[in-house]
């Protein structure tokens, strides 16, 4: 049982180092390493500075759309009979995820410290859009890695990308998916260095990324409390997300950390099922730690330490690793990990779809799946907040094939 | 004192300095390995630098990274990586050998049971590309333990408080990076790879090996009128890869490219 000074210590991690317990860091080339002190020093500056602050909010409320709304969902909550889902509206943000918070903060930084080039690495292409979004905004160029495999599974947000003045670097090394682009993103960035801004998608790589994109997109957890208590009186009893690299669950979870009564749920994509071994859950799966793109985590590995190739349906979630601040709150037991399949998640698509006219991402369905199967073991005045990252336009094109409709 | 210093104390009471090769263990086949490292040794190398293959290589440019995929897909693992320079020992018992790569296969087998192995397989030094000394206290005491050279990198990018941290740190020699990018990319400014050598110089007595960017004769000849060390790496890689249907002659024609090195810097 965790004390409230456990739980104290846990909201105010990482350490100086960028440690969450025996986990995150920073784990890269030495070429990299002034870029990340600089970035470190510059984030620490400005996190804390009223103006940044104030262009930030600025951005979230006028560009962004936000506060985004939590939404009752009563005909899906009624028809399971259990307990009330809220659905923590992110799909409604502009361009269509919750990725753009984290896009609008670090594209803020990258103007403060003057680089006129960002680059990132994008999986089903919400990053990369987000990115690109900014980028076009403020007038940088943009370049995003993405595996050829999403390329494919994702040619919407590709072209979108390209109408967004973006170049899309087709990778073709590796598995050809989140890792391997992530892989190509590191290696511009150690070539460029001095003149790119490196955009992390995700709560994960070298320390600072994994707190800074955190805590940006903490933005999410803060609304959703306040607008929980405000239209319900009291706080969630679950919270659930879905976790690839797990930004918009850390999003969610870290304002509830202290909050010992909420239940905080992370979703991971159990692919074919877990006991196939063709998924992308290393925290259900309890992988054991490993070290990838700058940061120790979980992380799935042969015994010979090279990372294994992973499967979802979802090219977002579709990565062997996670974001270590999920590692080390599913190690103190603060938060708990399970794993969704496929077509769980490909039925929770349809079903929400179908019940509340909302068409969740083939991610946020991992979530939605998980409300669909615990609501019923819950009292019907409690309360499930689901984060509904990202809206599932982009993935009609996924789910018509499935259904073998050829457009 | 270690074999790695013994080797550069040798080497520089001759007035010459190190040829050290890099090639990828198990590439293109595990079988190629060891004749290739003897091959090398008699062509003029000094030290060896053994890659360990790793799935996600991101450092690495293009010519190691199928360097890696080659030696994966016939399951070249850490230990059989051990092994070979165990092999290498039974016959060769001077030339220092540095195991090169990700930190993740050593993680995962251990730091102390990869520390004990290769102590026992007469290994002499290791450098992992992304553990730098802020996170390496734990490996740094094992390895230490076990007469083992930890070998860290300096980039363009290193200030002069790090370049002093990291000198700190390692032991055997260290590792200047010529060109910010990754291995086997843009050609390197031997000016500005002087030039940030004599800063190194002022704060460590260790040998500076130089490498990223060396591809011919001329290039490791300049790099070795200012560095203690040339590393070679992409160009070899690249022939292993061109011969990989021709194995038999890999030894020969990789050796034949260090052999041409090892004469134009001794010219």
């Amino acid at each position: 049982m965790l004390t409230k000074e456990d739980l104290a210590i846990a909201k105010q991690m990482p350490d100086a180092g960028g440690h969450f317990g025996q986990f995150g860091g920073r784990y890269v080339s030495e070429t990299l390493m002034a870029a990340l002190q600089q970035l470190e020093q510059t984030y620490e500056k400005l996190w804390r500075d009223p103006q940044f602050q104030a262009e930030f909010d600025y951005d979230l409320a006028h560009y962004v759309g936000r506060p985004s709304p939590l939404y009752h969902a009563e005909r899906l909550s009624r028809e399971l009979g259990g307990a009330q889902i809220y659905l923590k509206r992110e799909d409604l943000n502009h361009t269509g995820a919750h990725k753009v918070n984290n896009t609008i903060g670090q594209a803020l930084l990258a103007k403060f410290t003057g680089k006129p080039r960002v680059s990132a690495e994008t999986g089903a292409g919400q990053h990369g859009v987000a990115t690109a979004t900014v980028a076009a905004r403020l007038g940088l160029e943009c370049t995003v890695y993405m595996g050829e495999e999403d390329i494919r599974r994702q040619a919407l947000n590709v072209y979108r990308m390209k109408l967004l003045g973006a170049e899309v670097v087709s990778v073709t090394s590796g598995t050809r998916t989140l890792k391997d682009a992530m892989n190509e993103a590191m290696r511009d960035w150690v070539t460029n260095v001095d003149n790119t801004f490196y955009i992390i998608g995700t709560a994960a790589g070298p320390h600072p990324y994994p707190k800074l994109v955190r805590d940006f997109q903490s933005i999410i957890g803060r609304e959703a409390r306040q607008q929980c208590l405000a239209q319900t009186g009291k706080l969630p009893d679950v919270l659930l997300a879905c976790v690839g690299g797990g930004s918009n669950a850390i999003g969610l979870f870290h304002p509830f950390i202290e909050d010992e009564g909420v239940r905080m749920i992370g979703v991971e994509a159990g692919g074919y099922g877990i006991e196939t071994g063709q998924h992308a859950a290393p925290l259900s799966s309890h992988c054991k730690p490993g070290v990838l793109h700058g940061n120790r985590t979980s992380l799935m590995s042969d015994e010979g330490g090279q990372v294994i190739g992973t499967h979802s349906v979802s090219a977002g979630l579709d990565y062997p690793g996670v974001g270590p601040e999920h590692s080390y709150l599913q190690e103190i037991g603060r938060a708990e990990y399970t794993a969704i399949n496929d077509d769980e998640a490909l039925h929770a698509f349809r079903h929400l779809t179908l019940t509340e006219g909302i068409m969740p991402a083939l991610e946020s369905s991992h979530a939605v799946a998980e409300a669909m199967k615990i609501a019923p073991t819950m009292g019907k005045d409690q309360i499930i907040l689901v984060n509904l990252s990202g809206r599932g336009d982009k993935d009609i094109h996924t789910v018509a094939e499935i259904d073998g409709i050829n457009f | 004192m270690s074999r790695i210093t013994e080797c550069f104390n040798n080497l520089k009471s001759q007035g010459r300095k190190a040829l050290i090769p890099y090639v990828t263990a198990g590439d293109p086949e595990p079988k190629v390995t060891l004749p290739l490292m003897h091959a090398l040794v008699e062509s003029g190398a000094d030290i060896i630098e053994l890659g360990i293959p790793f799935s996600d290589p991101m450092a690495d440019g293009p010519v190691i990274q199928l360097a890696c995929e080659r030696a994966l897909l016939h399951g070249t693992r850490l230990v059989d990586v051990l092994d070979m320079v165990a092999e290498f020992r039974k016959t060769n018992q001077t030339t220092p050998v540095v195991l090169m790569g990700y930190l993740n296969p050593i993680e995962v087998m251990g730091y102390s049971v990869f520390a004990d192995k290769a102590k026992a397989a007469g290994l002499d030094g290791v450098l992992t590309v992304d553990l730098p000394p802020e996170e390496a206290n734990e490996f740094n005491r094992l390895m230490k333990a076990s007469d083992i050279d930890v070998i860290y990198l300096l980039a363009p990018t290193t200030e002069v408080e790090r370049v002093k941290k990291i000198c700190a740190a390692g032991s055997g020699y260290v590792y200047y990076v010529s060109v910010k990018g990754v291995t086997g990319s843009a050609s390197l400014n031997v000016a500005e790879v002087a030039e940030k050598l004599e800063m190194i110089r002022k704060y460590t007595d260790m040998p500076v090996g130089v490498g990223f960017g060396i591809r011919d004769d001329a290039s490791a000849r300049a790099i070795s009128q200012v560095a203690d060390g040339v590393i070679v790496g992409s160009v070899l890689v690249n022939k292993i890869a061109e011969l990989a249907g021709n194995q038999e002659q890999i030894p020969g024609a990789v050796a034949a490219i260090t052999a041409s090195m090892r004469q134009a810097m001794d010219k």
